[in-house]
């Protein structure tokens, strides 16, 4: 077991410095901060001074050691548009960003899993292809127009939940938080309910598909056999395999909801990180750009690190061939 | 006489598909009386475990069972209600799988699927169904019972896996035990165990048994009658030393003539030409017909009905009591 | 169940008749296509838009990518239908006077182009990617699928936008939009690619070590060949299920980057620019300018999804 988890953590690391690599290049190569930081009438002299200053004539080895070791440190360089240091542009739209993508998860997995189940078990009901007829438009709506359609619907013509923003927010210490108050309660419902509907339909979809194979395994047919109850055989057995790999795939869907948030905020204005990066993408701000990337691929790898080890403590069968592999 | 633990007259079993409407099980009758253990053999797709699921009530959609009774000790499990075949299943009933590697869930102990599935079918608490749990595994030989009752099922080897599988089939003292095939997924060294202990579980019991399986070893060893399938019907049934020694049916014959033994040095062992036809090209009159060395017109136009003869019943028209007699 | 009562689906056909296509008429996958009216209607409906797009140029009222066309007296006209409506613009107009429909016929025809195209160069990248993987294995094979591991934990539109933005900081402004064009398809490509190279992996791991490609080495035929020749084809059926639906995601992602700003500027618009354009004017109650835009763009996806969908069932009976 710990072999196992230090390997995985082996690969995790691996994995982020394959993505620093990939981050410092957009860094040094793709915007040259010297041209961001000068006017056109700056002389040679003085770019190669700031240049030096920067440090940006040293060898690309070593300019990557030190892009590296102040990453180690949250120390991302200094946005381009705002001229503030990236980590505490980052640091301050965090929490916004988790809320949402939390809230959006809770959302998913249970009415996902709910309506999985149903549809796994009635599969020729009405009710169940109303679902399937969902699903298929939640996997067929682009987020976006998800979004917008609830803003027509709720703020627009209906008037009753705001259209942007996080409502009034508390802090608690660094952290700012809107789900102490009324009206940011409001105002993540609809955000909330735009980022989860497509994490929702591919949950759902899976949890029938997988309930769908359970119940023609052996297993289930020998319990049958057994005469056990249809609750018991529905609920005890055929739930408990089917989460086994839902659950792998909610924890690892919890990273793209982040970064689906980047649409969903966006339409909704909301002020966290997936916003910071599409006004950096469209603005060229490649020092945002490329700390989000590596934000982002930290939240990544640690989800799929977690969800690899808490697999093991469900399945008993890989729980075992682990230990062995000690 | 008294009553047997199973009764199947004129089984017939259906699977419809966009096609067709196929035949698997087409009038078939036995009866398994108390402490007897009945064969059943023939090649795959006979409809040998669709037999045993069809008793059991296990048909699935798009399968159905089309005509025919079913009864166990008198009273008809066919076409009941579904929460009362539930109740005969694994309480009356007993089934054991083919694969015990996949006939357990992998993420239960295997404690607790005994557990709850005495629980299921007993009002034991769960400690006294627990000690039951234990008493079941030393029965079916699982040593340190005490201990590997908090197993995994991964954490056992096949032949472990099936005695555990057949504690599950026997937790609530079933009349009737219907085995599939129990040995063909393991080595040929854990068969014979698993055999005789099923074997002894029934004479212990006084368990009727039903042995599916398509080894003629198993059932000339194990079985006090066995019933020869043929495409959905059945060929021959009778008592098992008559059968194996002097089998009726051509087909039974050439299955006979098909077992190596020990004492038969130089003598060829006799194959069946051809092979059994498909579910959707069964031919018309005896569906062995075009394979059969003695088949004459009759057979190509009619069915067979089985025909008793001494203490054998065989469906061949070579046995009609009248004019016809062996070619 | 040990014995096989129920035949398999497509071995029991009573006298299959002669010739290609009557034997495409009886098989499994059209008699599911012709049990399955929604499926037919999504194919008419995807049909009539590739046709659209196709023709634009000649349904169109104007073409809405030439300034010169427009005329800003004709701005946020409302559809015919309405009390406010104007001839020739049947759904209306927007604010730089352009018709919501001609911009909707272009922008298909935009929207369906880089989706084609970076399905294509998806498919093509990921079935080399896969080929050579399962080829060589070892250390190519290690570093190709490694990389495709950590990618597909990484949502395509991530990818698609960090690819826009480092090709516009390199491009600076020499990004047209034509170029702008390419770099769509571009990141779209770079973000597909993952599932094909998969499958086509999977495949070739197995049809490697299978005795013909043994056999026929050993009569001397070169083994790229033989793998190009036979397992290419076998893996034509889920390839092309995956390109169906990926078809409608690299839609949704070039909609969704032209939305975000990164896509395809104002000057020539897709579907997406123009939603966004027209999310703008949505709370001065001038609907009509996303609300076209994003049924048009709607229908298409669903139209794509429910044909890979029922394409997906029908290559594989066992996924049902």
């Amino acid at each position: 077991m710990l072999a196992f988890t230090l390997r995985r953590l082996l690969q995790a690391i691996g994995v982020m410095l394959a993505v620093g690599v990939i981050a410092f290049a957009m860094f040094r190569f793709a915007g040259d901060p010297v041209n961001q930081m000068v006017s056109i009438d700056t002389s040679a002299a003085q770019r190669a001074e700031i240049r030096h200053s920067l440090g940006l004539d040293d060898p690309v080895l070593v300019q990557f050691g030190r892009y590296f070791i102040n990453a180690l440190q949250f120390k991302f360089g200094v946005s381009y548009q705002f001229r503030l240091p990236v980590s505490s542009l980052l640091a301050e739209r965090l929490p916004a960003t988790l809320e949402l993508a939390i809230c959006a998860t809770v959302l998913a997995m249970v009415a996902g899993i709910l309506m999985g189940v149903y549809s796994a078990l009635r599969r020729d009901t009405i009710l169940a292809r109303l679902f399937q007829a969902i699903s298929l438009i939640g996997i067929s709506l682009p987020t976006f127009l998800i979004g917008i359609l609830l803003i027509y619907l709720f703020a627009v013509t209906l008037g009753w939940l705001p259209s942007f923003g996080r409502g009034e927010v508390v802090k608690l210490g660094w952290w700012s938080t809107g789900l102490l108050t009324v009206s940011g309660w409001k105002a993540i419902i609809m955000p909330a309910i735009t980022l989860g509907l497509f994490q929702m339909t591919l949950i759902m979809r899976l949890v029938r598909a997988e309930m769908l194979e359970v119940l023609r395994t052996d297993y289930i047919r020998f319990a049958r056999a057994r005469g056990l109850t249809t609750r018991a055989i529905h609920f005890g057995h055929a739930l408990k395999n089917t989460l086994v790999p839902v659950i792998t795939v909610a924890g690892l869907q919890f990273g793209s909801v982040i970064a689906f948030s980047i649409i969903t905020e966006t339409v909704f204005q909301w002020p966290g990180m997936g916003l910071l990066f599409v006004q950096a993408v469209q603005n060229v701000d490649i020092p945002i750009m490329a700390a989000y990337l590596l934000m982002v691929s930290l939240i990544f790898v640690t989800i799929n690190l977690v969800v690899d080890i808490l697999y093991t403590v469900v399945d008993p069968r890989l729980r075992s061939t682990v230990s062995r592999a000690t | 006489m008294t009553q047997p633990v199973l009764s199947v007259r004129n089984l017939e079993v259906e699977f419809v598909t966009r096609r067709a409407t196929l035949r698997a099980i087409n009038g078939v009758s036995f009866d398994i009386a108390k402490g007897e253990v009945l064969g059943v053999v023939g090649e795959s797709g006979a409809g040998k475990s669709v037999t045993g699921l069809a008793v059991i009530g296990l048909i699935d959609p798009p399968g159905r069972i089309a005509a025919g009774e079913i009864e166990l000790s008198g009273t008809r499990i066919d076409h009941l209600p579904l929460e009362e075949i539930r109740r005969v299943r694994g309480k009356r009933i007993g089934m054991i799988f083919q694969d015990p590697l996949t006939s357990l869930n992998p993420l239960y102990r295997i404690g607790d699927q005994i557990i709850e599935t005495i629980r299921t079918h007993t009002s034991l608490s769960e400690s006294a169904a627990r000690r039951r749990a234990i008493d079941l595994l030393a029965e079916v030989g699982i040593p340190a019972p005490e201990k590997r009752i908090d197993g995994y099922p991964h954490e056992f080897s096949g032949g472990m896996r099936q005695r555990v599988v057949i504690a599950l089939a026997i937790c609530a003292e079933p009349e009737l035990i219907i085995a599939d095939e129990p040995t063909t997924a393991l080595d040929v060294s854990v068969q014979a165990q698993i055999i005789a202990l099923i074997k002894r579980l029934g004479r212990d019991h006084g368990t009727a048994v039903m042995l599916v399986t398509h080894d003629m070893g198993v059932i000339a060893e194990t079985c006090d009658r066995v019933a020869v399938m043929y495409s959905g019907r059945i060929a021959e049934i009778g008592p098992v030393q008559e059968v194996v020694r002097n089998p009726l049916h051509p087909y039974a014959r050439g299955l006979m003539g098909a077992i190596p033994t020990l004492a038969g040095e130089d003598k060829r062992l006799v194959q069946i030409p051809g092979s059994m036809p498909r579910l959707s090209a069964i031919p018309p009159g005896c569906p062995f017909n075009p394979r059969c060395a003695f088949a004459f017109d009759r057979c190509r136009v009619e069915r067979p009905e089985p025909i008793r003869q001494g203490t054998q019943s065989v469906a061949c028209h070579l046995f009609e009591p009248a004019k016809e007699t062996a070619a | 169940m040990s014995d096989a009562v129920v035949p398999h689906r497509s071995e029991d056909h009573p006298q299959a008749p002669a010739g290609w296509f009557k034997r495409a008429l009886d098989s499994d996958i059209f008699y599911s296509f012709r049990r399955s009216r929604l499926t037919m209607v999504a194919a008419v409906i995807t049909l009539l838009f590739f046709l659209l797009a196709i023709f634009a140029s000649w349904l169109a009222v104007q073409n809405p990518f030439d300034p010169a066309q427009l005329q800003l007296i004709n701005s946020r006209i409302a559809p015919l239908w309405t009390a406010d409506g104007q001839s020739p613009f049947l759904l209306g107009t927007d604010e730089q006077g352009r018709d919501v429909l001609s911009a909707i016929l272009f922008g298909l025809r935009i929207s369906l182009a880089v989706g084609v195209a970076g399905v294509v160069f998806a498919g093509a990248l990921g079935i080399a990617l896969g080929l050579v993987a399962g080829y060589f294995g070892g250390a190519v094979d290690s570093v190709i699928m490694r990389i495709a591991d950590v990618q597909l934990t990484f949502p395509a539109i991530l990818i698609a936008l960090l690819v826009n933005g480092v090709a516009k900081s390199l491009l600076g402004n020499r990004l047209d939009e034509m170029s702008t064009l390419g770099v769509l398809i571009i990141a779209i490509g770079l973000s597909f690619w993952v599932q094909y190279a998969r499958t086509v992996r999977g495949s070739v791991m197995v049809e490697k070590n299978k005795d013909y490609v043994a056999a026929a080495q050993l009569i001397g035929l070169p083994a790229p060949k033989i793998l190009l020749r036979h397992v290419l084809p076998n893996t034509m059926g889920p390839i092309l299920v995956i390109a169906t639906i990926n078809l409608a995601l690299a839609i949704i992602t070039e909609a969704t980057l032209s939305f975000l700003g990164a896509g395809m500027p104002d000057t020539m618009p897709s579907l997406g620019t123009l939603i966004r354009i027209g999310n703008n004017y949505l709370f001065a109650g001038e609907w009509w300018i996303v609300a076209f835009p994003g049924i048009a763009l709607a229908g298409l996806i669903l139209s794509i999804n429910l044909l890979g969908d029922w394409l997906r069932d029908a290559l594989n009976p066992k996924l049902r």
